[in-house]
């Protein structure tokens, strides 16, 4: 092999071997999102879809109850349950069914055919009770309004499916930041970096190592995370995969960027981190990583859409909530590039060698 | 191209390093090396004199305030990849990865280079070939500095420069790194490192420069330095009472230089077969009682001693 790619690939085979044998950095690249991911997951999970329970008691067939027992069932809305035994007061009762139907014993006289029996104190019962009245009123005819029901229920809707590209954002994020940033201060504190420079290895491709190892270790992440996000909960792309990896790799290449310029002069781990976290505490609240960046006012908006994680969280959405294409998306991508850009160009004039 | 056995592998003149500041703190001031190749250079000093600056501006990692640098006959600025790729450095204090083993450590830095040592080679001869698969961390404080000193050799240096290669170490991982420096000089190379240990300097350097306060205080091989104190001979008494001045002492034959430390004395002395006997004889005259006397011959830490009035080790202002 040419001598000229040799430094570059033995730095980032170097730099692979260290992360990977380091049991915590594996925590926190690829346990954590996880754990985030479910334990979210489980917070904000479905609630099962709300039904209403009635009980019909000495139903007959042919009889009004029966055709009303007929129009229940063909509803979705309801659940029917027919006791044979006296204990539909108790089930009324423990709430177990919002309504209690009662045929009359004597169906021929003029009376009610039935008593609704039900429960004035609790919402549910007297929801039921209008439900029920509503649809016998359909049923006997006059004029009738058809409602065409549609439900909000297409994949994608769902808070985990808003959830699961703000933590890869998030993700990128920290991973850009940390594991460039972090580990070139590190390695600045621990006069490695100046060990490096008192030999002919390039500025360029030690850079460069940095950044490709850290895209190597962001592979096995989205990939888990994507994976996982799948598995457990259905999370689909709906836009082309590999769209949404440009704007992984476009994502990951802008916070190590960031992450560069934030070692570039900082001397100590204290500071690095803390510029660190000045940058990344505000983006998780103000990007639209756990709820919409859309809640703050709008006279924020320009602030928050300038954010490198808005730009690329709205990307993400983009790609894998609403199967948008790239070009749809310029506005988050040029920003998403102007943040990598800028900051990679003034890190590299200020970055402190000596 | 220049002719390697005509110039030298270093020349500076005029070095000077002001580190800005309130006040701003000089920590080179005005110092001329001339280093032939093939030769092993000290850099002899307390902590803090200026050494390890010194060693990083003829590293081209620091850049000098004034004056001018000469490196195997380049300039850094203009050559530094064909500089670096000659040199080989050994930093005070590396840490290399942790996680890495002493392979794996020495094939990144055999990338860098061009041409070196093949990685088994240099590993051989620092001697750690037992611990090729051992991670930096399980290594202890001597291997860690022959796998430093591995590192800067792995490039098949002409000029190796080694900043302070023994301090910390215990004294046989001191001895081995003694035999690799004098086989590398063996070989014809060039060697500068700086040291405190004046036994070191005496043991590997062919001329020492004795660095103090930023400024190089006294220059030439061990022994041309120790035997310009006109006294190569140090007696060093101590009594149980009474101790005398050190104007008595100074006054018995042979005897240049007589300095107090506490108990203990340190007389220079030419001639200790005068001086010895005087020396009894003014004891048992004056009714005293020797707690202890030791004879010995000067080193260069009485060189700078004489020279500064301090110790080598004394001063440890926090190293620059």
């Amino acid at each position: 092999m040419s001598h000229r790619f040799t430094p570059l690939i033995e730095l980032t085979l170097a730099r692979v071997r260290e992360f990977f044998r380091e049991p915590a950095a594996i925590f926190w690249v690829y346990g954590f999102p996880l754990i985030m991911a479910i334990s979210l997951g489980i917070a904000f999970r479905e609630k099962p879809k709300q039904q209403i329970t009635v009980d019909l008691v000495g139903t007959t067939e042919g009889s009004r109850t029966g055709e009303l027992r007929e129009l229940l069932k063909r509803d979705t809305r309801f659940v029917v349950h027919e006791p044979t035994t006296e204990s539909w007061k108790k089930r009324l009762r423990d709430g177990k069914t919002d309504l209690v139907v009662v045929a009359s014993s004597d169906p021929a006289s003029g009376d009610s055919p039935w008593e609704f029996w039900q429960e004035p104190r609790r919402a549910e019962s007297l929801l039921a009770r209008q439900a029920v009245e509503n649809l016998l009123l359909k049923g006997q005819g006059g004029t009738v309004v058809v409602i065409a029901d549609q439900e909000l229920n297409e994949a994608g809707s769902r808070y985990i499916d808003f959830l699961i590209p703000g933590l890869l954002g998030m993700n990128l994020m920290g991973g850009g930041l940390f594991g460039v940033g972090f580990v070139l201060v590190d390695m600045r504190v621990k006069k490695l970096l100046k060990r490096f420079l008192a030999t002919p290895l390039r500025h360029s491709d030690f850079l460069l190592s940095v950044m490709l190892s850290r895209l190597l270790f962001m592979v096995p992440e989205i990939l888990a995370l994507l994976g996982f996000s799948w598995l457990v909960f259905g999370v689909q792309v709906q836009g082309s995969f590999l769209e949404l990896v440009a704007v992984i790799i476009l994502g990951g290449f802008c916070f190590a960027g960031v992450g560069l310029l934030i070692a570039s002069r900082a001397t100590t781990l204290e500071t690095a981190s803390g510029l660190m976290n000045l940058l990344m505490l505000p983006m998780y609240v103000l990007s639209g990583v756990f709820f919409s960046s859309e809640r703050f006012p709008a006279a924020m908006q320009p602030l928050v859409k300038a954010l490198p994680l808005t730009a690329l969280n709205e990307a993400l959405r983009g790609v894998m909530l609403e199967g948008e294409s790239l070009p749809a998306l310029w506005r988050p991508i040029a920003t998403l590039v102007a943040w990598g850009a800028v900051s990679f160009v003034i890190a590299l004039r200020i970055f402190r060698w000596k | 191209m220049s002719d390697p056995k005509v110039r030298p592998a270093i020349h500076c003149r005029q070095l000077t390093k002001t580190y800005p500041g309130r006040p701003p703190v000089e920590a080179v001031r005005g110092v001329d090396l001339e280093v032939p190749v093939g030769e092993c250079f000290g850099l002899l000093g307390p902590n803090g004199a200026g050494k390890t600056t010194t060693m990083e501006i003829l590293e081209g990692l620091l850049d000098a305030t004034s004056g001018d640098v000469e490196i195997l006959g380049r300039h850094w600025g203009t050559d530094d990849r064909e500089l670096r790729e000659r040199i080989g450095v050994s930093l005070q204090e590396t840490n290399l990865s942790d996680k890495l083993t002493v392979g794996e450590i020495v094939k990144l830095f055999r990338s860098f280079f061009r041409t070196g040592l093949t990685i088994s080679q240099a590993i051989e001869q620092v001697a750690l070939q037992e611990k090729v698969n051992a991670r930096f961390s399980k290594l202890s404080g001597g291997q860690k500095q022959r796998l430093a000193i591995a590192c800067s050799l792995v490039g098949d240096p002409e000029l190796l420069f080694l900043d302070e290669p023994t301090t910390g170490l215990d004294p046989q991982s001191r001895r081995q790194l003694w035999d690799v420096i004098s086989g590398f000089r063996n070989a014809g190379r060039t060697v500068v490192l700086t040291t405190h240990y004046m036994d070191e300097a005496e043991k590997l350097c062919d001329r020492v420069a004795i660095v103090d306060n930023g400024k190089v205080i006294a220059l030439g091989s061990p022994r041309q330095l120790i035997s310009q104190l006109g006294s190569e001979h140090v007696l060093e008494p101590s009594w149980v009472n009474n101790p005398p001045t050190e104007a008595e002492l100074r006054t018995l034959p042979s005897v240049t230089l007589v300095r107090r430390e506490d108990e203990r004395y340190l007389m220079s002395v030419s001639e200790p077969h005068l001086a010895l006997p005087a020396l009894l004889d003014f004891t048992r005259q004056t009714g005293r009682e020797l707690a202890s006397l030791t004879t010995r011959h000067a080193t260069l830490e009485d060189v700078f001693v004489t020279l500064t009035g301090r110790h080598l080790r004394d001063g440890d202002k926090g190293a620059v």
